[in-house]
């Protein structure tokens, strides 16, 4: 079933072709025009390419939203620093809230393909790795057929294409941690500098990118980069994909341009389960703080959310109905934090253990007021003095719902 | 030669190497900004967090030891804003430590009490129970590991990767429950072990042999050097006196490197038995000894060792050489001497000073035997009597051997058999019992220092020579 709505988004992109059958399969890919923006890209040459994605306004998908051609432009040149450089495909979507590249590798293989074999065009790489988190096993395998169909019609070029498999860790999904995971260490992120696209894989110059962003490419190539630039936002290009869950009557993914309100993407979802009230937002995954049922309209681009407090993150909206109890989210998220710290430095490792237990207490009917105080200061003592942004993470969304919510957490941290 | 820059730190100007980062710079200038996981030769992983401090034009606080100085960056790591940071990575670093000081070695020495003292917060909010893991576990011949105590710095780690190279320790797990251990199917007993204890900045890691033996504080340290091979490390020498009824009796507690990093195991824990096996009393007068080698000095053969000081080399020549006009000596390392040598410190010679001794000649002009050709003169009759200085030829050429001597002399600090066979036993200092200068293989010269008061009758090598010679 197409989880789009069509009235709110009139020109899909990326889910454009998702009820067309058998899409997973190269021939069907084809007959769409599948591999029409690759050829063109290869056509075009290196600069026309970097030009128009330049123009598109297109921003990393995978939750920071940094401009794509920019993070490109700063690998070295193949005169400054000769030798191999990379690309890598961050498939390893553990945010929870998050699943839309599962859903596109799931639905268009090749659409991925194609955008990956452009951006390894785009720097000159010619040895591509997919790193796709362990559970995903389906997506794995339909990625394998796809790239062995994809390396059989030559579609590959000189370019090689590995497919990785996590082992379970949300931390691996984030670009260092990934680079370190697939060299076989342990997930503890880096410290850049040196930025991957300078130093990564095996320290040679590497592109991380997000499923989605690479799946925009082949569309960008063939429209051009100002017909991308103008569905979005004057800052953020294009479309991009919502992951709808929580108390909605319809979850599922929903494409819509940068910039939509946030109303509508929860009226695209069928509204509040059952009726009931609205009570909050999560608006891009676990990690961006909490909007209220006031916020909805929020716009959705990269800067939207920002003004309220906020991330577009990773676009995994989660909606809360009245019924719930903002304690139990912030232990929920807490609890997740801790399991998945990569334990690298402290603050974090301790920090993230020490809000989910003092959270657990509170649900036992054990709170106190001090602990409001504690969970505020040493909160804000965690967030921005850690190695990275899931450090932060775990500073931020609780003292946001406190904030947010603070009758909730009188309710169950009192004398 | 690298650029200099010169960088602001709490309002005092700096110097530092470009690119040097700004807790290296002050740490060189004899700043403290805490850490845990910075070691100067283990690098910065930055994950303790400890070192942040205030930059002027950057809205987060920075960690310093990632932090490079350049040209007019102004840095403070006292202000408000920097302490908050700071004593807000300690409070967490101590969420679920035992704090078991009452019972941990590392009381007194300890990073997490140390910084404390100044930065703590010294009000608790913590209500929870501290998470658990192991104690007591023993890692090897000479380390003990209590995973609760850990911060998680990878110091440990760090060195048995880049400096041991021996690999033995990993952290194992995620998140909270993380801990370092022994990686399945290791012990760690590479050449170095000791210094973790050393190097692990709270009380995870410590000696086996230094356990529950004597409080830090009640140790006096003594500016030394190793004697246990010719690399001659600098150390500092940790003795107990002034609670004799600790560390089981035993004065010298324990050896810790100095100027350089590290220190072998078979240095840091070769002399543990220091006060054992002691000479005690002169037995004899030295005139006697005088007029016995004075009859023998046609017939007399000379072991010597080469853990003689400078000052004894000296003294020794002047005796032996120019007095006596003795022909047979032995200061080579014979196979009592000598051992396995790697690129980092240990030496073959597992003695600290031939060098001096060559200096003098010995070994250049001054020829050396070997001990089987003094055991074939010794056999053949054209050696009659021996002089053997801190050396142990009953060990080596047998007791009954040394049978067929008319006149044996042992001069040094431990008996040994070859001091249980001997006429005269002149009772000498070890060299923590004395000051004196070492000559490293290198030619270095260094002075080491009296930590401890002679024992007995013990007096210093060269001043027995002297004495001797003196009445000739
Ligand atoms: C804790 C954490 C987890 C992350 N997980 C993912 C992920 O699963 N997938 C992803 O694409 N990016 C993830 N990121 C973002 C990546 O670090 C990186 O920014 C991204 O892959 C870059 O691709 P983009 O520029 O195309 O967005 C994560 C970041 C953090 C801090
Ligand atoms: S902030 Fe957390 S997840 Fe990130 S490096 Fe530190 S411990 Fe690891
Ligand atoms: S055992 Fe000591 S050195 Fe090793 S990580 Fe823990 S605190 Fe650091």
């Amino acid at each position: 079933m197409n989880p789009l709505s069509q009235k709110s988004r009139p020109d899909p992109i990326l889910t454009k072709d998702f009820d067309e059958p058998r899409l997973q399969e190269l021939e069907t890919y084809r007959r769409l025009g599948g591999y029409e923006g690759l050829k063109k890209a290869l056509a075009s040459g290196r600069e026309k390419l970097m030009a128009e994605i330049g123009k598109s306004n297109l921003r990393g998908l995978g939750g920071a939203g940094f401009a794509t051609a920019m993070k490109w432009s700063t690998v070295p040149s193949e005169e400054k620093n000769p030798g191999p450089r990379f690309v890598v495909v961050n498939c390893d979507e553990s945010e929870p809230g998050c699943f839309k590249d599962r859903v596109l590798v799931t639905k268009n293989p090749h659409q991925l393909i194609e955008g990956l074999l452009i951006a390894a065009y785009a720097i000159d790489a010619r040895h591509a790795f997919i790193f796709i988190r362990g559970e995903y096993e389906v997506q794995y395998k339909i990625l394998e057929k796809a790239l062995a169909e994809a390396k059989a019609a030559g579609l590959l070029g000189a370019c090689s294409i590995e497919l990785m498999r996590g082992a379970g860790a949300y931390i691996s999904g984030l670009d260092t941690a990934l680079l370190e995971t697939m060299e076989g260490k342990k997930a503890w992120p880096r410290q850049p500098p040196p930025f991957p696209t300078v130093a990564g894989l095996m320290g040679r110059p590497t592109v991380v990118n997000n499923v989605e962003t690479l799946s925009m490419l082949p569309h960008i190539v063939e429209n051009g980069g100002d017909w991308f630039a103008k569905l979005g936002t004057p800052k953020s290009g294009g479309t991009v994909l919502f992951s709808v869950s929580g108390h909605v009557e319809k979850p599922g993914v929903y494409e819509f341009p940068m910039g939509v309100p946030l109303r509508e993407i929860l009226a695209a979802a069928g509204g509040v389960k059952g009726g009931k009230k609205l009570k909050a937002v999560i608006p891009g995954g676990v990690s961006t703080p909490v909007l209220t049922a006031d916020e909805l309209d929020t716009v959705m681009d990269f800067e939207g959310p920002r003004a309220k407090g906020s991330f577009l993150g990773a676009g995994g909206v989660i909606v809360l109905d009245e019924t719930t109890d903002m304690v139990m989210v912030a232990h929920n998220i807490e609890r997740f934090l801790t399991h998945e710290s990569c334990g690298q430095c402290t603050p974090c490792r301790q920090g993230s253990f020490w809000h989910e237990r003092i959270l657990a207490r509170g649900l036992e009917g054990g709170g106190t007021a001090q602990d409001l105080a504690t969970l505020e200061r040493v909160g804000e003592n965690i967030t921005g003095k850690v190695i990275c942004a899931l450090g932060d993470t775990v500073g931020v969304v609780t003292r946001a719902l406190m904030k947010k919510f603070p009758e909730d957490f009188k309710a169950k941290f009192h004398d | 030669m690298t650029k200099k820059v010169t960088f602001t730190l709490d309002g005092k100007a700096l110097e530092a190497r470009e690119g040097q980062t700004v807790l290296e710079a002050a740490t060189d200038a004899g700043i403290m900004i805490p850490h845990y996981c910075w070691h100067r030769s283990l690098g910065n992983p930055g994950n303790c967090r400890m070192c942040l401090v205030e930059v002027e034009g950057t809205p987060k606080p920075q960690v310093s030891c990632r932090l490079p100085a350049r040209e007019g960056l102004v840095v403070k790591s006292l202000s408000p804003a920097a302490k908050r940071a700071q004593t807000s990575a300690l409070e967490l670093h101590l969420v679920d430590h035992p704090l078991d000081c009452p019972v941990c070695d590392q009381s007194g020495e300890c990073g997490l009490q140390d910084y404390y003292m100044g930065i703590g917060r010294y009000v608790s909010v913590l209500r929870e129970d501290k998470a658990h893991a192991k104690k007591r576990q023993v890692l090897g011949p000479h380390i003990v590991l209590d995973q609760e105590r850990c911060i998680l710095c990878t110091r440990c780690t760090r060195f048995v990767a880049q400096i041991s190279k021996s690999h033995e320790l990993g952290i194992f797990g995620r998140g909270h429950n993380e801990a370092v251990d022994l990686v399945p199917g290791r012990t760690l007993d590479n050449p170095y072990s000791g210094n973790l204890a050393d190097i692990c900045p709270v009380g995870a890691l410590t000696d086996r042999d230094f356990r529950f033996q004597v409080r830090v504080w009640y140790l006096d340290e003594t500016e030394s050097i190793c004697p246990g091979c010719s690399r001659g490390c600098p150390i500092s020498a940790h003795t107990s006196t002034q609670r004799p009824w600790h560390n089981k009796g035993r004065r010298l507690a324990r050896l810790k490197p100095r100027v350089l990093d590290w220190l072998c195991d078979e240095g840091r824990y070769g002399f543990s038995d220091f006060d054992s096996d002691r000479l005690g009393r002169l037995t004899a007068p030295l005139s006697e000894v005088r007029s016995a080698l004075q009859t023998h000095r046609d017939d007399l053969a000379v072991v010597a060792s080469g853990s003689l000081s400078n000052e004894d080399w000296k003294a020794f020549k002047s005796l032996f050489v120019d007095k006596l006009k003795v022909k047979r000596f032995l200061f080579t390392p014979e196979p009592d001497q000598v051992g396995s040598e790697d690129e980092l410190l240990r030496r073959r010679e597992k003695v600290p000073n031939l060098e001096g001794g060559r200096a003098l000649g010995f070994g250049t002009e001054i020829k050396s035997l070997t001990w089987e050709s003094l055991g074939q003169d010794i056999a053949g009759g054209r050696v009659r009597s021996l002089y053997v200085v801190d050396r142990d030829p009953a060990k080596v050429l047998g007791e009954k051997l040394l049978h067929k001597l008319e006149l044996l002399i042992y001069q040094g600090p431990r008996m040994g058999k070859t001091g249980g066979l001997a006429r005269y036993r002149l009772p000498a200092t070890d060299w923590l019992e004395e000051n004196g200068h070492f000559t490293n293989f290198q030619g270095k010269i260094q002075e080491y220092r009296q930590a401890l008061k002679p024992l007995g009758d013990a007096r210093p090598d060269w001043k027995i020579f002297a004495d001797l010679e003196a009445g000739l």
